[in-house]
C-alpha cells in the first residue's frame, strides 16, 4: 500500500505539526457545514495518518478553495493545501473523477459562467 | 492632455467567460480604458487559465497555459492584466510558483521549450490597480462626467481578488479599499458589509448547488441589510452565485466595469 502521507506531506508542502490546533481553519471554513472533516481535522488526521479516511469523505469535494483557511490560519499551515492534494490522490486514480461529463448539461444553465464548468472539472477530474 | 496618463499599452488575458457570457465586464472595460488613456491589447493565441490554482506542488501541466500567457507578456515587454477575478488569481499564483518553486520552474521550462525560459519575470495586474496605480483614482474622478450621485453600492470581493493576500498583494484582504476607493472615484456611496470578502460558493455549485446557495444567500443578505441600492463584482461566477443561486432578487449584480463606463459617458 502507498504511504499516502508522505505523499500528501510532499505534494501540499505543509507542516502539520506547526498546527497548534485552534480551530480558527474550520471557524472561517464556509463550507463547515456540508462537512463532515473539517479543515483543522485534515491537519490533524494527515498528521496522524489517516489518509484513507479523508479519501472515502465527500469533505474533500465541499472545499470551495476560498483561501480562507490559508489566510487565517496564525501558524501559515494552510489546511486547504492538504484538502486539495488529499482530493488529488482519489480523482487521479483511473475511473475515480468525481465529476462525470455526462452529468453536467443537466446542472447548467444559461447563464452559468464557463469559468464554473472548467472550474469544477479541474478540482474534480483528472 | 491635462487629466489623461501617459498613453500605455498592457498584454491583456480575458479569460473564457469574458467572450462568452460576462461580453460586458470585458466590453466596459475596454472602452473605459481607451477613455482614460491606456490600451489592452489582447494577448495572441491565449488559453483558459482552468479558473481554479492547482494548490499541488506536483501539478505542472494545469500551470501550463498561464506560464504561456506570461512568458507571452514578457516577450512583448508588457505588464499582464487581468479582469476576471478566476484568472488573475490563477495567473498571479502561478507566477509566483515561477518565481519560487525551482522544482516547477525547471519542470515546466523543460515541457514548454521556450526561447528564453520563464522565470516569473512578467507584472501581473488587475484593472483595477492599473485604476489605483497608474491612473489613479483622484484621476479618474476628474474624467467622471455622469457621477453615479446618491447611489449606495456593495463592494463584493469575494476570495479570489485579494487571497491568499501574500501572493495576490492586492490590498488588505481582510479589510480591503480599492473597490469602495473605486465606488467614490465614481461619485457614488459605498457600503461596508460583513461578508464583502466571504465566498460566493464558487464552483461547487456543480456539485452541492445548496452550498452555493447558502454562501450567496449570506452574502447577499448582508449587502441588502447595510442598505445597499447595488453590489459589483469583477468575477463572473461571484456574479452568476450573487444572482441565481442567492435568493435575492430585489438587489442588482453588476460588474464594476459597467459602472466605470456609465460613469465617464460610455455607455
Amino acid at each position: 500500500m502507498a504511504d499516502y502521507k508522505q505523499v500528501v506531506l510532499n505534494a501540499s508542502g505543509v507542516n502539520p505539526l506547526k498546527c497548534m490546533r485552534c480551530g480558527k481553519c474550520s471557524g472561517t471554513c464556509p463550507s463547515y457545514d456540508a462537512m463532515e472533516y473539517h479543515p483543522h481535522q485534515f491537519v490533524y488526521m494527515v498528521e496522524k495518518g489517516e489518509i484513507e479516511k479523508l479519501m472515502a469523505s465527500k469533505s474533500i469535494y465541499t472545499c470551495l478553495s476560498c483561501f480562507a483557511c490559508v489566510e487565517r490560519c496564525p501558524r501559515d499551515v494552510e489546511p486547504a493545501k492538504l484538502i486539495e492534494v488529499v482530493r488529488l490522490a482519489v480523482v487521479r486514480q483511473q475511473g475515480r473523477n468525481h465529476l462525470k461529463s455526462e452529468y453536467v448539461p443537466e446542472r447548467i444553465d444559461d447563464d452559468l459562467p464557463q469559468q464554473a464548468i472548467v472550474s469544477a472539472f479541474r478540482k474534480y477530474t483528472k | 492632455m491635462e487629466g489623461k496618463v501617459v498613453a500605455m499599452t498592457y498584454s491583456y488575458f480575458p479569460g473564457c467567460t469574458l467572450k462568452t457570457k460576462a461580453k460586458d465586464l470585458d466590453r466596459y472595460a475596454r472602452i473605459s480604458a481607451e477613455a482614460l488613456g491606456f490600451t489592452l491589447e489582447e494577448l495572441p493565441d491565449w488559453q483558459c487559465c482552468g479558473g481554479v490554482y492547482s494548490m499541488a506542488k506536483d501539478e505542472i501541466a494545469t500551470k501550463l497555459s498561464s506560464i504561456r500567457a506570461l512568458a507571452k507578456a514578457r516577450d512583448l515587454g508588457q505588464p499582464l492584466v487581468t479582469l476576471c477575478s478566476a484568472c488573475h488569481n490563477v495567473i498571479k499564483q502561478v507566477n509566483h510558483d515561477m518565481q519560487t518553486d525551482d522544482n516547477i520552474v525547471q519542470k515546466a521550462n523543460n515541457y514548454l521549450k521556450l526561447d528564453t525560459p520563464y522565470q516569473g519575470e512578467t507584472q501581473v495586474l488587475h484593472y483595477l490597480e492599473v485604476l489605483r496605480d497608474i491612473v489613479g483614482f483622484d484621476n479618474l474622478k476628474k474624467q467622471v462626467t455622469n457621477p453615479l450621485k446618491g447611489k449606495k453600492i456593495a463592494a463584493y470581493y469575494g476570495c479570489l481578488l485579494l487571497r491568499p493576500g501574500k501572493v495576490m498583494q492586492m490590498d488588505n484582504p481582510e479589510n480591503p479599499i480599492i473597490l469602495e476607493d473605486f465606488i467614490r472615484a465614481i461619485g457614488a456611496t459605498p457600503v461596508l458589509y460583513p461578508m464583502r470578502n466571504e465566498c460566493c460558493g464558487g464552483y461547487v455549485t456543480l456539485d452541492e448547488k445548496s452550498v452555493a446557495q447558502s454562501r450567496s444567500n449570506k452574502v447577499m443578505t448582508s449587502a441588502k441589510e447595510n442598505g445597499a441600492d447595488m453590489v459589483i463584482t469583477a468575477c463572473p461566477l461571484c456574479l452568476y452565485n450573487l444572482q441565481k443561486n442567492s435568493g435575492v432578487s430585489d438587489l442588482s449584480v453588476v460588474y464594476f466595469t459597467e459602472l466605470l463606463a456609465e460613469a465617464l459617458g460610455l455607455k
